[in-house]
């Protein structure tokens, strides 16, 4: 599939700022599944920093905003070639080692209810496992925007019963850690087509670590593994650590940000 | 228990000693007390206050400091040298591996587990070399003796070993207070120290970095308690002070802020933790430390000293596992060995600390600073029960050693002389070059037979000389 | 050198400089009191405490200005930033945190001025007599100042210190000489009596200028003499326009080293222009307290220049 995308990030400060910093993960991964056509990242009144690919595999592209400016608008823009490879992430360079990815942070630790969800999975071998225990987290927390928020943990929307992708995915995390699958949070997008699928075109999923298989991606939100209408940005322990925009202003007033995706299918 | 006398064999004076017995027999009391109130009023007046890492306390308190001094041979000194740096290379070697390819755990020599689930593993830098292949820049390793010639590494301290200025300031009041025994006894200089740290940090300046090095010390500010130590260290290199709102990102690198506008930092020697560096990337948040600093320094604008991620080698759980560490990277036997230690993590381990508890030391895994631990031997019956029910709980968090007979050192009590506990930490400085200055600090257990050193829980500085041949 | 290094420095001079000044204000106070005291509305140290701007402060805490009050406010209170015990506390510590930019002289003179205080604050109160404790005061101040002018090199750093000290000390000259405004606004018949005499001199001892000042004038005491003194005379210490002639030539030497010339050292060249081009007529013809308030105003937009160019770390 050739997806286009037009990703714009809107920062206003009601005060002046005097310098915004921005780490971004905001390329497409570089693995089988996907290839850029062509993609821009660009700030506004921004200099570009360090650049380099790190330890995930994920390309990271530093920014500066000399201030005053009370707005800063993150815009990317591209186009990317996806194939499907049923969630598997083939031909992707990374040297983080799997075991780093069995760590709990807050979002993603495990309480009793976890701890026993997941071990209502069952199946032979780890491929069958993950894709129960992604069945099980999907049946557990219904699709359901504003009951959660940014900080809600995978405990919390299990009790609630209720959340959005950024829930699923650290309830999988969490789930699979239980039973000894490293899991990971994934940020990227997601082209939603005609039959009428209302989620964020900003979207999040997991990838458990499967033996002999490697790093594999489920969308319990979509009871699916990624396939060509998914982009994949960047990876890490939960949902902040996978941030595809980090950022800090100092110096200034509130911050207030807007966000708009569009994910279109390319017309060739 | 037979204690090792560092001044005695039976009632002959050991050599290194042999000149401070005619000096103590020749000091009255009523001079010693004169002198011991100088060394005090030029601790203070110079404003050295001081806690090892992590001790917290009173920022304006003073360490005991005695005046006799701790003496090494030139013979056990080299001996000690070559094993402290081979350690230190060890170490370093480690950490290259454990953010790179991890041979040491595909070989199986070290559980993955300890590595890569451990809190101080920083998974945001592997995948890359800093300068020269050196994570730990400053070494810090804490070392008993229990006999002429036996001597046990008690921890390794990767990240920033503090009380170097002790070192440094007990020998300038030293020299000021008895300036004959400097000319008595052949006594290894150790104020090459700073000179030597600041050609280290220099060496390991980033690819990116053209011409003299601009290099900094980084503290977490005047209410620290080592800030003296960060202030004299900045004094004697020549470098500037900076706290972390001195510091700023702009575009590929670093900058200070100076009263000339931005000027660029390229090597910063930081005395706080990895969590307070970037808030971007340890604690978002956290209004603390420099945004962007981390891109910037994975990108080569800077080098940061010692390198974030640093402590995962001197956790106390992988600390069992450095003399593997010297085999498999160096191909060497240790010339400095571990104390033998139990984890209680394995389950035939926990049950021989808990069956001999009464006899050994127990320390928490991430414990620092004599809290958190039984000495069991010092302990009465009630106080070994409470300890076992804390092990039983949480076995992981408590590794175990046998009670070491440390060796004492004459020191001055109330009553006159009198043999007290010390332990030593010297501090090896890792760049383009290995080097070790003649001394460090030895610490000393100002209550008659206690073992426990640290600062906070009643011990004392000495002077520490290394002779020369 | 680091903005927040000048930062410190520069403080630790304006510290020291209000120290001295706070002192001499209980000087000044003090004295005031002695003579009789039956005129005016409100007490004479009322009128102190209006002057140096800190009367609220002290109504809020202690109601009815007391003297007793006034003197542990003034000297002691930890809560009042401006008390001497505050004012040698932050250049301490100010000092400590610079420690490697000031010489061991320097330092020592900060250090033993703090011990000595913590001392004196542990002895009680009806031990310790006004006029000590300000001598005391005075003496530590000109320890520091000796100190720094002996020993330290001759950089930024100095020039930073001394930049604090000249637009501490002409504002604080300006302050002083407005509590004779206060003290007298209710009663212009005092003009020239003996009454208005005496003030006039006591304000002169508590600045430790009244001999400068008879070798200097001479005769009777005026305001215009004391203006032209205060004000007006280059060879005053304490005159605003040593004060702002100070300030130009530091920061100057700063704009040279630095290869780059400020709004600060603008700023400070058009306030010293303003004053060379001031007769004492001009300054009673638009009144004593209008043009010190004003002058009290410039130095501050002054101080905020100094501030943004060197001393934030905003500099680009």
């Amino acid at each position: 599939m050739r997806l286009t995308v037009d990703h714009v990030t809107r920062y206003h400060y009601d005060r002046p700022v005097r310098s915004v910093v921005q780490s971004h993960r905001l390329q497409p991964s570089a693995f089988a599944g996907q290839k850029v056509t062509d993609w821009e990242v660009t700030v506004s009144g921004g200099t570009r920093g360090a650049s380099f690919r790190d330890g995930a595999g994920d390309m990271v592209q530093g920014w500066t905003v000399a201030g005053p400016v009370s707005e800063v608008t993150v815009r990317v823009q591209g186009t990317v070639e996806t194939v499907d490879l049923t969630g598997v992430l083939r031909g992707h360079k990374e040297t983080v080692a799997p075991e780093c990815y069995m760590l709990a942070t807050t979002p993603t630790r495990a309480d009793t209810a976890l701890d026993a969800l997941a071990r209502q999975a069952d199946g032979g071998d780890p491929l069958a496992l993950a894709h129960s225990l992604s069945a099980l987290v999907a049946d557990a927390i219904a699709y359901m925007p504003g009951v959660t928020h940014a900080h809600t943990t995978a405990a919390e929307a299990l009790a609630l019963g209720e959340g959005v992708c950024q829930d699923h995915a650290h309830a999988l995390i969490a789930v699979a850690r239980v039973r000894g699958l490293p899991g990971r949070y994934v940020s990227g997008y997601l082209f939603s087509d005609a039959d009428g699928q209302a989620h964020e075109a900003a979207h999040a999923w997991a990838e458990l670590y499967l033996a002999g298989l490697g790093w594999v991606g489920f969308d319990p939100a979509n009871r699916c593994c990624p396939d060509d209408r998914y982009i994949r940005l960047g990876s890490g322990l939960d949902a902040q650590d996978a941030a595809p925009i980090r950022g800090i202003a100092r110096g200034g007033g509130m911050e207030e940000m807007d966000v708009t995706v569009a994910i279109l299918q390319a017309s060739q | 228990m037979s204690q090792f006398n560092e001044m005695y064999q039976g009632t002959k004076v050991r050599p290194p000693y042999a000149r401070l017995e005619d000096w103590v027999a020749a000091m009255p009391q009523e001079l010693r007390s004169l002198k011991q109130a100088e060394a005090e009023a030029l601790f203070r007046r110079i404003g050295i206050t001081f806690a090892v890492y992590g001790e917290g306390g009173d920022p304006d308190r003073l360490i005991p400091f005695d005046m006799f001094p701790r003496v090494f041979a030139a013979a056990e000194w080299a001996k000690l040298e070559k094993g402290i740096k081979q350690r230190a290379r060890a170490l370093n070697a480690f950490l290259v591996d454990v953010y790179g390819r991890g041979e040491i755990i595909r070989a199986g020599r070290i559980p993955a587990r300890l590595v890569y689930q451990n809190e101080a593993y920083e998974k945001a830098v592997t995948g890359f070399v800093p300068p020269k292949g050196v994570y730990s820049h400053i070494v810090g390793i804490d070392i008993v003796r229990t006999g002429p010639d036996e001597f046990f590494v008690l921890e390794d301290n990767c990240r920033t070993p503090s009380g170097v200025s002790y070192m440094l300031e007990s020998r300038e009041i030293m020299m000021r207070m008895f300036p004959s025994l400097f000319r008595e006894n052949r006594i290894e200089p150790v104020d090459g120290y700073s000179e030597k740290l600041r050609r280290t940090l220099a060496s390991v300046a980033p690819k990116k970095c053209q011409g003299e090095p601009t290099v900094v010390i980084l503290t977490p500010g005047h209410f620290n308690s080592a800030y003296y130590e960060h202030s004299l260290l900045a004094d004697l290199m020549g470098v500037e002070l900076v706290e972390g709102q001195d510091l700023f990102v702009d575009g590929e690198y670093a900058y200070m802020r100076t009263t000339e506008g931005p000027r660029r930092v390229d090597v910063i020697y930081r005395r706080l933790d990895d969590a307070y560096l970037d808030p971007l990337c340890f604690r978002p948040d956290s209004m603390l430390g420099i945004p962007g600093l981390m891109d910037v320094y994975r990108s080569g604008g800077v080098s940061i000293c010692s390198a974030p991620g640093a402590g995962v080698a001197d956790d106390k759980a992988v600390y069992c596992f450095v003399p593997e560490m010297v085999r498999f990277y160096l191909g060497e036997e240790p010339i400095l060995n571990n104390v033998p230690t139990w984890q209680c993590g394995k389950p035939d381990d926990l049950k021989y600390v808990l069956d001999k508890l009464p006899e050994l030391v127990v320390k928490e895994v991430h414990g620092s600073g004599g809290y958190g631990m039984l000495v069991g031997p010092k302990s009465s019956r009630d106080e070994v029960e409470r300890f076992r029910a804390k092990i039983v709980e949480d076995p992981g968090n408590y590794i175990a050693q046998p009670t070491l007979a440390l060796s004492s050192v004459p020191t001055f009590v109330e009553e006159g002389v009198a043999p007290r506990h010390v332990d030593l930490r010297p501090y090896c400085l890792v760049g383009e070059r290995i080097e070790l200055v003649p001394g460090g600090l030895t610490r000393v257990a100002l209550t008659e037979g206690s073992l426990v050193v640290n600062s906070s829980q009643g011990g004392g500085v000495k002077d520490t000389w290394v002779l020369a041949e | 050198m680091l903005s927040r290094t000048a930062d410190n420095l520069y403080w630790i001079a304006r510290y020291m400089e209000r120290a001295d000044t706070v002192a001499r204000l209980l000087e000044v106070g003090s004295r005031i009191s002695l003579i009789p005291s039956a005129h005016g509305y409100r007490s004479e140290w009322d009128s102190l405490l209006q002057a140096t701007g800190m009367a609220e402060a002290f109504a809020r805490k202690y109601g009815d200005p007391v003297q007793r009050n006034i003197e542990s406010f003034l000297f002691f209170d930890r809560d009042n930033p401006s008390s001497v015990a505050s004012c040698i506390t932050s250049a301490r510590e100010n000092g400590r945190i610079v420690r490697t930019a000031l010489t061991t002289q320097v330092w020592d003179a900060l250090n033993t001025a703090f011990q000595e205080l913590k001392a004196l604050e542990r002895r009680p109160r009806s031990e310790l007599e006004l006029s000590r404790l300000t001598e005391w005061v005075m003496r530590h101040a000109a320890m520091v100042r000796g100190a720094i002018d002996a020993t330290l090199l001759r950089n930024d750093g100095y020039n930073f210190l001394n930049i604090g000290y000249y637009l501490e000390r002409g504002d604080n000259t300006a302050r002083l000489m407005d509590v004779k405004y206060y003290v007298l606004l209710p009663r212009v018949d005092f003009v020239g009596s003996g009454l208005d005499n005496y003030q006039w001199t006591t304000l002169l001892r508590a600045m430790g200028a009244q001999r400068a000042f008879h070798w200097a004038y001479g005769g009777e005491v005026t305001a215009a003499k004391i203006a032209d003194f205060l004000i007006l005379n280059p060879q005053s210490p304490r005159s605003l326009t040593t004060c702002v002639a100070g300030l130009s030539n530091h920061l100057g030497r700063l704009a040279k080293s630095y290869g780059r010339e400020t709004e600060a050292l603008g700023h400070a060249r058009a306030v010293m222009a303003g004053i060379e081009a001031t007769s004492v007529e001009d300054i009673f013809d638009e009144g004593l307290h209008e043009y010190l308030t004003r002058f009290i105003a410039e130095v501050a937009a002054l101080a905020q220049a100094i501030h943004a160019t060197y001393l934030n770390g905003e500099m680009r």
